[in-house]
């Protein structure tokens, strides 16, 4: 099994009508052994941004402080917030950095661009990003996350519609994947601010 | 002439006869005497390296077959209980929620299901015929030892071929309630309590915990639950729902089918409340 699949994760970012979400499960385990239901994969990074970490655990944490220590250290010197087309570039080039012994992650970046309107990005474990208007995932089980969000997502959603879509896609798809799943976060970005809600899923 | 034939089902070394409604037989896939092996030099090493079912040890195959489970059957002054999950998954992939673990081999012979689904599904099926024969033969129902005992054999002349099955063969007979495990490399054991599958280990813990002879029926089947709840929620390969089979004089009955979930809120965590979202990370943007 691919180190990618150690601990077990599904991320998925998706965009609506001026806002955008992210939502990820919380299983932290070790290949079959599922150890705890409270693992934290999604962070803020901004009051506009967040960035989703599905891989190894170990790296998952690496990467957060690393770029908490970058983010701060830029608004230092510049004197502004990171815009996600920044941080995207950033986190690529970080990750890229380590080609020859990559941090095993794929991230995910969802964020508000300066006029409002939605910002996704993911990228593969060396950061060769891609860049998308509607959705994108990221985790242990990608098809079905893919097939799911492929089915149930449509243009400019209001951030309720935006919510339970993301929400619905999310839970359905962990029930079909063994390595994620225990429970769910949710957090919803609007120019008005964030709301972060945890979901109830299924424990087996 | 059919009795022989039965006989020599599925033995590795009967030879087809050679007469005209013997082979049309053969074509037509009614008269199986032996499996095709693998046009190798060494065809139990080959099924061995491509066609192992292992947690683990088999990443390597460019097949995977559908596998995962808890299962557990264990003795008591009321007869056997015999409870399992249904969850079957192909890698990390969760091929279906809804399978049969028990099989029902005949009124009072029921075996479970656990390692590969169609090897465990095919010889407990070839199990029913063998029993059934033995019971239009010798006019009296087969014992549980002798049941278990044919799978056993038929499982060590296929040793080392890579089928992977591990089974717990519960009964009732002239002698009371029965309880063996067998499995791939054909061992058989009688016991009180076994665990098989993935979730084995967790499951364990609960029946060794709680386990005693003069449990009631109600305490029985509670344990039986709680042990498949425990092991669903903590092994990934483990879920889906849990079925639930007592063993009685009269036979056996199949007392339900419960949800793993409802039953991880019921036993496993009674107050869990899903954590609250985490806290955002003090902003490092200055306001």
């Amino acid at each position: 099994m691919s180190i990618l699949q150690h601990n077990g994760a599904a991320i998925i970012c998706m965009a609506g009508k001026n806002c955008v979400a992210i939502a990820a499960d919380t299983r932290f385990g070790l290949q079959q052994q599922t150890v705890a239901c409270d693992f934290e994969k999604v962070f803020k990074m901004s009051d506009r941004m967040f960035v989703g970490l599905a891989g190894l655990a170990t790296d998952v944490q690496t990467l957060r402080n690393t770029l908490k220590f970058k983010l701060a250290l830029y608004e230092l010197r510049e004197e502004r917030v990171m815009k996600p087309e920044a941080f995207s570039a950033l986190l690529s080039h970080m990750l890229y950095e380590k080609r020859f012994g990559p941090y095993f992650v794929e991230p995910v970046v969802c964020g508000l661009k300066d006029d409002g309107s939605p910002f996704l990005c993911g990228m593969d474990l060396i950061g060769a990003p891609v860049y998308t208007d509607d959705y994108v995932v990221s985790g242990t089980c990608t098809p079905n996350l893919n097939g799911m969000c492929e089915s149930m997502w449509r243009p400019d959603m209001a951030p309720d519609e935006l919510f339970e879509t993301i929400s619905q896609c999310l839970l359905a798809s962990v029930d079909r994947d063994a390595l994620s799943g225990w429970g769910a976060v949710v957090h919803v970005i609007t120019p008005q601010g964030i709301t972060s809600k945890s979901l109830k899923g299924r424990m087996d | 002439m059919a009795a022989l034939a039965i006989d020599r089902m599925l033995d590795a070394g009967a030879r087809p006869k050679e007469d005209d409604a013997t082979n049309a037989k053969d074509i037509l896939g009614l008269n199986v005497q032996r499996f095709a092996l693998a046009p190798t030099p060494d065809p139990a090493q080959f099924s061995k390296d491509n066609f192992g079912v292992g947690y683990g040890t088999d990443n390597h195959q460019k097949v995977q077959f559908a596998k995962g489970t808890t299962t557990l059957a264990f003795k008591f002054d009321g007869g056997v209980i015999i409870s399992v999950d249904s969850r079957s998954t192909m890698g990390p992939y969760i091929a279906s929620q809804t399978v049969k673990k028990v099989i029902e081999i005949n009124p009072f012979l029921l075996g479970t299901m656990a390692g590969g689904a169609a090897d465990c599904a095919f010889w407990e099926r070839n199990l029913g015929t063998q029993c059934r024969m033995f019971e239009l033969r010798n006019k009296r129902r087969v014992s549980v030892a002798a049941a278990s005992k044919m799978l056993a054999n038929t499982m060590y002349q296929y040793r080392g071929r890579g089928l992977s099955m591990g089974t717990m063969v519960c009964g009732w007979d002239e002698s009371g309630p029965q309880l063996y495990y067998v499995d791939d490399d054909g061992t058989r054991l009688k016991g009180d309590a076994f665990c098989v599958g993935s979730g084995s280990t967790y499951a364990y813990g609960v029946i060794d915990s709680h386990l005693r002879a003069d449990l009631t029926v109600e305490e029985a089947i509670d344990l039986g639950r709680r042990a498949i709840a425990g092991a669903a929620h903590r092994d990934a390969y483990s879920g889906g729902w849990n079925n639930l089979y007592h063993m009685k004089e009269t036979g056996w009955e199949f007392i339900g089918a419960v949800d793993t979930n409802d039953l991880y809120y019921e036993h496993v965590h009674p107050s869990h409340i899903p954590a609250p979202p985490p806290k955002p990370t003090p902003s490092n943007v200055p306001r």
